[in-house]
């Protein structure tokens, strides 16, 4: 026989999680990992204990997003998450620091289950995962190794993203994946797309974040992050996401 | 230590495995563990007998056995073959103990010795893996 049994130690190390959302889209560039980092530092300003696990192996960026070093974890038992700004944060950054990481589909997979067999979590009330963009290893994996993931689909209303966000939500469904509604990103001007979108599949739209140009200069710091309007409509719909 | 962490899913897979298979005790496990893990196999195997998490009935009194074995890496561009200890590339203790917590990461620091590429396939010595295991069921 040969079994691999980090699946095993993955369930056990996410036990005391009580829930999972999966920020998802079809598409990089979207700002999946900037609504994934401020969901997780709004939700624990509110209360909620919170983790962030980046799951974009080889472009990792909730660290530069939120501003948390990148050491070594300690390791105690496992891997401790790095704590930030209230947020008990994961990323392969913490180990390959600022060296790419060239990984094809199977190491990807590997990488992705040794992060989850090591890392203590401890008890949290929501794990937020940054997904990497489309329906690669890591979506899959995902989908398979956390069944109860709530996946929230962040889409713009570029029609190119829309074309892939579409094709994303097509894999959730199919699948009967749990999806928690679509956000609209980067918003200029009302637009409508987003809730046709989400109406095609059965699923709510959530609402929409403003472009907010004045975000990129408080990236690496929370406390401006939080003072953002993009954090604000973002704390607006904690409520919807049960949050 | 993450050992411990990867000892406590080894036997929780071995305690699922037996609970499948309606064994009473298991009698025999085999560890494998890749080279690329950089684990002590002395340190793994207390690990395995330490580890109170995943302390289960059916495992009690076992004293599984820890095999490491040899990392086999073939280049993709060139086609070389190499050990881990031919590979080229950064190898002073910072990569190596990132290498020992995600051993995937041998592809941010190590290369292929005849060309450089750090496109090479892992064909052995990745993760940990159960290699053998063996029971007794409560009629035997």
């Amino acid at each position: 026989m040969t079994l691999d049994p980090r699946a095993d130690g993955a369930a056990a190390r996410l036990a005391d999680v009580k829930r999972v959302i999966a920020v998802t889209g079809g598409k990089g560039g979207i700002g999946k990992s900037s609504v994934a980092s401020v969901l997780a530092l709004e939700a624990a300003g509110i209360g909620h204990r919170v983790g962030l696990l980046d799951l974009d192996l080889t472009s990792p960026s909730t660290h530069v997003l939120l501003g948390y070093p990148t050491a070594f974890p300690e390791e105690p038992f496992g891997v401790e998450p790095c704590d930030h700004a209230g947020v008990r944060c994961m990323s392969i950054a913490h180990f390959a620091g600022a060296h790419a990481a060239p990984l094809r589909g199977a190491s990807v997979s590997s990488a992705l289950l040794e992060i989850l067999a090591i890392t203590n979590w401890g008890p949290l009330d929501v794990l937020v995962v940054d997904m990497p963009p489309g329906l690669g290893d890591a979506a899959l994996d995902v989908l398979k190794l956390i069944e109860r993931a709530e996946h929230l689909v962040v889409t713009t209303s570029s029609r190119v993203v829309l074309d892939s966000v579409n094709r994303m939500l097509q894999l959730l469904m199919r699948v009967r994946a749990r999806v928690l509604g679509v956000i609209e990103n980067m918003q200029r001007a009302p637009s409508s797309a987003a809730s046709e979108l989400a109406g095609r599949h059965g699923v709510r739209c959530l609402g929409a974040l403003p472009y907010d140009a004045s975000f990129e200069d408080a990236a690496g710091d929370p406390e401006r992050i939080s003072g953002t309007s993009f954090a604000s409509s973002l704390r607006a719909l904690l409520p919807a996401l049960n949050l | 230590m993450h050992e411990y962490a990867l000892a406590e899913a080894v036997l929780r897979a071995a305690a699922r495995v037996a609970r499948e298979q309606d064994l009473a005790r298991v009698t025999r496990l085999e560890v494998a563990v890749g080279e690329l893990q950089q684990i002590s196999q002395e340190l793994f195997e207390r690990a395995l007998t330490e580890v109170e998490t995943a302390s289960d009935p059916r495992l009690e009194g076992l004293e599984p056995t820890v095999t490491i074995v040899s990392a086999a890496l073939q280049c993709r561009a060139c086609g070389a073959t190499f050990a881990m200890g031919e590979a080229a590339g950064e190898q002073g203790a910072d990569e190596m103990e990132a290498i020992h917590f995600v051993p995937e990461l041998a592809h941010s620091f190590l290369a292929c010795p005849q060309c450089g590429s750090p496109d090479f396939e892992i064909e052995g010595g990745r993760g940990v893996t159960i290699a053998a295991m063996e029971g007794v069921t409560d009629d035997a």
